[in-house]
């Protein structure tokens, strides 16, 4: 049995948080490796942007495929899945002052997802130096082939991914072993064994549909092929659920910095973990959404499917989206903001990126991502949306308007606490979220835009130059895509400033000596409001009104966007 | 004391009263969940655009045959872009596309306000049916002929393209893909 002693933890001057070392050495190493590959990407994004913009058309087809492959596998999964085993050994270690279960598990969990992310680099950047080229998309469906060592890494990224998620559960039951913490776990640990749940069904998921397709592609058993259609249908088990963990590590991040800055106490931890309960049990069904115009599936099966059984998991985030602003909400007017309907978000911190990322990623999330995703996953909606850049925007409007946001603000609490480094180049760290969900939010919307307008994704040229049947798309879906697209580069300028502080703060950060003075730390609002006495707050008989307007504004949004969409369908031609 | 990073400070925290602000919320939002579910069985049953449930096994050597069969059959003039057949199979009847790399063929011609039982499949890799600028979208594959009842609604001239990434070389791939559907009176 391993056994720790008090010199393998040190006490944090800045969250007052008890943290094991080795737990603190591979939060920094993912997290590390999280933001090197978020550059990566993202260059490799704004390869694929300045070609998708109808007047610059930077890279060929064959490159611009290839740029695009790399792109989405990237940014996707490797950015996110390191940043997530990162935040999962923090949940688990350092939010529970406990020490990690089998580090050198956590280790080849480390080096298997980046010995297989190189793997997976290698096959697919290939034709740089004159190889075979893997372009077949993040969603390689057969019969299309890639390199054999295309699959394998990405067995082993996310081998390695399911070894890190088993590391946090045995971390959790050291931690409750160990007695570190009393009664329930806290409601961000929560948050993450609701991910950890949805990642291992994932993971299983990904393993079934990649290992024979791996087999497949050595060509060794004569006549075995991949059936195209299951390979979709278990595939987007793996690539729809991979991004249902993002939702859910990001939610888990709103959570946190909500009681981080504001002192904030969940308004109801029985709905709050109830509507967590409600991603495990139904979030995954959600996979359908990629399988509505197939044939061969029937529609009693999609429609109760991606219906997520009668929206179950749409109430869940319906339900966060209003408890983690309604927390800030109660929060500040205990704290004395208790005037008026926006007196509390008008009084936010709007300067800290800590809070100002999260907000963004919170109100761009959910309006968004989040409403283009209920209204395109309706089973006949989806036919006037499938594939086309509809898709990109919408996905963009998750991954990175929400999870991506939600991650950089963390990051940026995360620097001082677990890199003993305080925040280099504040006054870039302060813009930086203002100017990457600009960049994104408007993508975002262009590109759906563009999308109600017939462009399809992933095409390296919209115009069909030199074919004899051609067509042409409206003017202004051209001008959206040059839009959005300039705005990609905005994105990109925001994600370039995220990554030059995070460098910077921890190359050249003042170092935060051990056993240094403690932080200020934000007071609790309920001990405020004890030594205050106030105890009721808000209006209308309500704790949080203001949020409630607002989530009033999200359903009203909702509401028409749905019926817009119905009235666009039933003009066109008939289809039984 | 109380935050999300530490354990619920009522240990019994299940049995706590829940706020209003939240419970008006739930409610109205799972109103309109039950709403949407509704909504979406309802439309099969009032509205006229609806994902088809009909589909079969069939193989690219299979559909070949039917498309040749069709082209022989129904072949009503050269189309003057391409010089190719353009196949007009009556209303009411059977008509079939293939997606290939990098087409979609035949070319065909209907006649609006009839419905015709239109047959899709690939003779190679995954595509997209991607009907322009009507922004119709389907999933097609190698060895599947999903087969969909279709009334055109409009006259013109249509062109599809193809949504689904279906590989690529320099000058020819996914993204210069396209057949045409010429709808007249």
């Amino acid at each position: 049995m391993a056994t720790t002693t008090m010199s393998d933890f040190r006490v944090d001057p800045v969250s007052g948080l008890k943290i094991h070392k080795t737990a603190n050495t591979l939060v920094k190493w993912n997290a590390f490796a999280a933001v090197v590959f978020l550059l990566v990407g993202g260059l490799f994004g704004v390869g694929v942007a300045l070609t998708r913009m109808p007047s610059v058309q930077l890279l060929s087809p064959e490159w611009f495929y290839m740029a695009l492959t790399a792109h989405g596998l990237v940014n996707l999964a490797v950015w996110i899945i390191f940043f997530e085993m990162a935040v999962l050994y923090f949940l688990g270690a350092h939010v529970l002052g406990n020490r990690l279960a089998t580090p050198r598990w956590a280790w080849a969990q480390f080096w298997l997802m980046l010995v297989g992310a190189a793997m997976v680099a290698v096959a697919v950047l290939a034709p740089l130096w004159g190889g075979a080229p893997s372009s077949v998309m993040m969603t390689s469906y057969p019969p299309l082939e890639a390199q054999p060592h295309f699959y394998l890494g990405l067995i082993l990224f996310a081998v390695g991914a399911l070894i890190g998620c088993f590391v946090f559960l045995g971390t959790l039951v050291v931690a409750k072993r160990e007695k570190t913490y009393s009664g329930s776990l806290p409601l961000v640990v929560f948050g993450g064994v609701t991910a950890t749940v949805i990642a291992i069904f994932t993971i299983v998921s990904g393993a079934l549909i990649l290992i024979p397709t791996f087999v497949w592609s050595l060509h060794v058993i004569p006549g075995f092929t991949i059936d195209p259609m299951m390979y979709r249908v278990v595939w987007w088990a793996f690539g729809h659920s991979s991004q249902q963990i993002n939702v859910v590590t990001h939610i888990s991040i709103w959570y946190l910095i909500a009681s981080l800055v504001f002192g904030a106490k969940p308004m109801s931890e029985k709905v709050s973990r109830f509507a967590f309960l409600l991603y495990i049990l139904f979030l995954q069904l959600g996979s359908v959404h990629h399988l509505l115009s197939d044939p061969g599936l029937t529609s009693a099966w999609k429609i109760f499917n991606t219906s997520y059984m009668l929206y179950l998991a749409v109430l869940a985030s319906m339900i966060h989206g209003l408890t983690v602003p309604g927390a800030i909400e109660v929060a500040q007017r205990r704290k004395g903001l208790d005037t008026g309907l926006f007196t509390w978000l008008r009084k936010a911190p709007w300067g800290n990126p800590i809070f100002s990322g999260m907000f963004l990623s919170l109100v761009g999330f959910g309006f968004i991502g989040g409403v283009t995703g209920v209204v395109m996953s309706v089973e006949q909606v989806n036919m006037i949306i499938h594939n086309t850049m509809y898709l990109p925007g919408h996905f963009h409007g998750t991954l990175v308007v929400g999870t991506t946001m939600a991650f950089m603000a963390v990051t940026y609490w995360l620097i001082p606490v677990v890199f003993q480094r305080k925040i280099a180049l504040a006054g870039v760290a302060k813009l930086q979220p203002y100017v990457f969900s600009l960049g994104a939010w408007v993508f975002s919307i262009a590109l759906m835009g563009a999308g109600t307008l017939g462009v399809q994704r992933r095409h390296a040229d919209i115009t069909f130059a030199g074919q004899p049947l051609a067509y042409e798309y409206p003017e202004i879906a051209k001008g959206l895509m040059d839009l959005g697209e300039i705005f990609g580069i905005i994105m990109a300028v925001g994600a370039i400033m995220f990554i030059l502080v995070v460098l910077a703060s921890i190359f050249t950060g003042e170092r935060i000596p051990e056993g240094s003075a403690p932080w200020p730390k934000v007071e609790d609002a309920d001990v405020v409001a004890e030594r205050t006495g106030k105890h009721h707050v808000g209006m209308w008989g309500m704790e949080a009104p203001g949020t409630f307007i607002l989530a009033m504004i999200l359903f009203v949004t909702i509401v028409l966007y749905y019926f817009i969409n119905f009235k666009y369908l039933s003009t066109i031609w008939g289809l039984s | 004391m109380g935050t999300s990073y530490t354990p619920p400070t009522n240990p019994d925290w299940w049995r706590e009263p829940v706020e209003r602000t939240e419970i008006w919320w739930i409610v109205l939002a799972f109103a309109w969940c039950l709403f949407m579910f509704g909504w979406m069985v309802g439309w099969h049953f009032i509205g006229p655009q609806n994902m088809s449930n009909e589909a079969y096994k069939t193989t690219p050597e299979a559909f070949s045959k039917k498309l040749a069969d069709q082209q022989a059959k129904y072949t009503i003039r050269k189309d003057q872009a391409t010089g190719e057949d353009v196949v007009s199979p009556p209303p009411g009847s059977d008509v079939y596309l293939a997606g290939m790399q990098w087409q979609w063929r035949p070319i065909l011609e209907l006649k609006k306000g009839q419905k015709y039982r239109f047959h899709m499949s690939s003779l190679d890799v995954g595509h997209g049916f991607s009907l322009q600028p009507e922004n119709i979208n389907f999933q097609v594959y190698p060895g599947y002929e999903q087969v969909t009842n279709i009334t055109p609604n409009k006259t013109g001239t249509f062109a599809i393209a193809c949504g689904e990434y279906c590989g690529g070389v320099d000058a020819m791939g996914h993204h210069t893909m396209l057949g045409r559907i010429y709808v007249k009176e």
